[in-house]
């Protein structure tokens, strides 16, 4: 098996998807609907115009595979920003190095304020999120967080910056046990783009990113594409393959992905390839029919209507109560949003949601061992 | 008749084992166990939330019932016993069904990982209860190391798919003097009356209940499918050989 996914990637990333759609039947559709192993290709006509019309006999396969691999079950995490310092210029981002926002980044004791106001909601796994400036946010800062985050939750997951190997080796050691890391893109040309200067600038580095994680032994690894940044089709065609090559060369890793629709922001960024609804809808029970095993992310950048809706579909973790801007959970001041919380229920309201939806909400779900 | 499975030197009331995973909710997965008649029911640690906030899976499971905490995400020997430490110290007693999976693509149990586990846990005091998937040199290993049963899947956790793997169950059945106990892969009750009615010691079940419409009916069926089987292999003693016996002697001519 080649290093890199960007072996498969070069294979399939100027696919011509227009040509391959058009040939997309329905008998297609349901029979890449009924088999058990899918393929690449499979993939691809799942998330073809036409299957848009099948979403129905989609959505069955879909739930039947949850319910038959998860259980009734939701699992909830919150997320926890340490500081909004950052040194890249991503085009979209409310914490791009060029706005101009109060810039943040917590105390250890501002840290343990915030631990203790989500932990008194029952959230028992955390991810925590930074900007990206090694200088101000280093991993001496990161593993200080860590071990006092470990006195209040039990499961930690990152959505930092990338590491090196041995960077993310000593945070598992002292108890992380996930790592988040979206590519944003899977449009290279768009990648460079979107990413000009800074350390982010390099495609193939965040690439690799997650496997780099999976060679330190972190537990549970997750990707995904920010969607509206290109056409969608492409982007969750790529974030799928990608997904099922973390999974069958590092087996011992949980892979996940995550579905981040871009949401208005503080730079009021506009996505050129907004998805519709429908749309993502397609794209998560592609996603579910190609991976069976592969937990299904679905942030508060959603709204209260359509979480609850894809209950069932495929989603097999959402955050609750989130804050998503440093300080959120104990300050009573607002500060600024990565992304605008769509979804503004508390974790208990959540909770109520999802037992309303038929499934258990599910507050621990690993240890620190 | 006498038919009561000891384990461990322990009289078990019923040969249904329940998983605890994957319920709706925790007053469902209560009320299966009950209707199941299950008396050993399996918890994962990971889901253990002892002194926390949120509500506790063991506060659900009836007092009577022997909880038997599992290593789920173990993905080797020494994770899978670090998890068993903390299980006790939980509460969770010294049953322990370790489950050592590196394979997330089809949780498939690594075998060698799990036997070094049950060494070291055995040494320690544990009844350890190992998953596995049927292998007779693994098996006789693992009663070696001290195992209190052997617990052989049926089919890969989940997939509902049955006795898929009935004829090297059989012959741990037949091989190995533990209680062989089939455990994941069964989906539907007759599968656990199928698996009883070669001999195995008891089943257990979580998908095919946690996950089934009704999932309070679905544990009584498949408690008293164990139960079916179990009187129908009774019933029938079988020649071990697994070999057909005319009813009129072939060499009957020569007398």
């Amino acid at each position: 098996m080649s290093d890199s996914f960007y072996v498969v990637y070069e294979q399939y990333s100027k696919y011509d998807l227009a040509a391959f759609f058009q040939k997309v039947a329905d008998r297609d559709v349901f029979g890449a609907c009924s088999k058990e192993n899918l393929t690449a290709e499979d993939l691809l006509t799942l998330l073809s115009p036409q299957a848009q019309l099948q979403l129905e006999p989609m959505a069955k396969r879909a739930s039947a595979l949850t319910i038959q691999y998860f259980g009734r079950v939701i699992f909830l995490y919150a997320p926890l920003y340490l500081s909004n310092l950052c040194d890249n210029e991503c085009v979209y981002c409310g914490f791009k190095k060029s706005n101009n926002i109060e810039r943040k980044q917590l105390s250890l004791a501002e840290v343990e304020e915030e631990a203790k106001a989500i932990a008194a909601t029952g959230i028992k796994h955390i991810l925590i999120l930074t900007g990206e400036s090694k200088i101000h946010t280093p991993l001496s800062y990161l593993k200080d967080s860590v071990s006092l985050l470990k006195n209040y939750f039990s499961s930690i997951s990152l959505e930092i910056y990338p590491l090196e190997k041995n960077e993310y080796r000593e945070l598992v050691d002292l108890g992380v046990d996930g790592l988040t890391i979206y590519q944003e893109t899977y449009d290279e040309k768009l990648y460079q783009e979107l990413h000009r200067g800074g350390a982010k600038s390099n495609f193939l580095y965040r690439l690799d990113t997650p496997e780099r994680a999976c060679r330190a032994k972190m537990r549970s690894v997750g990707v995904g594409a920010l969607l509206g940044l290109a056409p969608f089709r492409r982007e969750v065609f790529l974030t799928g393959l990608h997904a099922r090559y973390l999974q069958d060369k590092y087996p011992d890793v949980e892979i996940s992905v995550s579905l981040p629709r871009i949401q208005p922001q503080v730079s009021n960024f506009s996505p050129a390839h907004r998805l519709s609804d429908t749309d993502l809808v397609q794209a998560l029970l592609a996603l579910r029919l190609f991976l069976p095993r592969v937990g299904i992310n679905l942030s508060t950048r959603e709204n209260s209507h359509l979480r609850d809706n894809l209950i069932g579909l495929g989603v097999t973790r959402m955050s609750a109560g989130s804050k998503t801007f440093v300080g959120g959970y104990a300050s009573k001041e607002v500060g600024e949003c990565q992304f605008a919380v769509s979804d503004q229920r508390s974790a208990a309201e959540i909770k109520i949601a999802i037992r309303q939806k038929g499934c258990q909400p599910v507050m621990k779900d690993w240890q620190l061992i | 008749m006498d038919d009561a499975l000891v384990i461990a030197g322990q009289i078990i009331r019923s040969r249904f084992l329940l998983g605890t995973g994957k319920f709706a909710s925790y007053e469902i997965m209560r009320d299966a166990i009950i209707v199941s008649g299950a008396h050993i029911v399996t918890v994962a640690l990971r889901r253990v939330d002892k002194g926390g906030r949120a509500e506790n899976i063991l506060d659900f499971v009836p007092k009577d019932c022997i909880v038997m905490a599992n290593t789920s995400g173990a993905r080797t020997a020494d994770e899978a016993v670090r998890i068993a430490r903390i299980a006790k110290a939980a509460g969770c007693g010294n049953w322990i069904k370790i489950e050592v999976i590196n394979d997330n693509k089809f949780l498939l149990p690594d075998n060698q990982e799990t036997i070094k586990a049950t060494e070291i846990l055995v040494k320690e005091g544990f009844m350890v209860m190992p998953y596995v998937s049927p292998n007779l040199q693994d098996a006789k290993r693992l009663k070696s190391a001290g195992a209190a049963s052997i617990m052989p899947l049926g089919a890969p956790i989940g997939t509902n798919k049955g006795l898929t793997t009935r004829e090297l169950v059989r012959i741990l059945v037949e091989e190995i003097d533990l209680p062989i106990i089939v455990d994941a892969g069964l989906g539907q009750p007759s599968h656990a009356a199928e698996a009883m009615e070669m001999g195995c010691a008891a089943v257990l079940v979580n998908t095919a209940v946690a996950t089934a419409q009704n999932p309070v009916i679905a544990a009584e069926a498949f408690g008293l499918a164990a139960r079916a089987g179990r009187l129908a292999y009774l019933s029938a003693p079988r020649e071990k050989s697994n070999q057909a016996d005319a009813s009129s002697p072939l060499t009957g001519f020569l007398r």
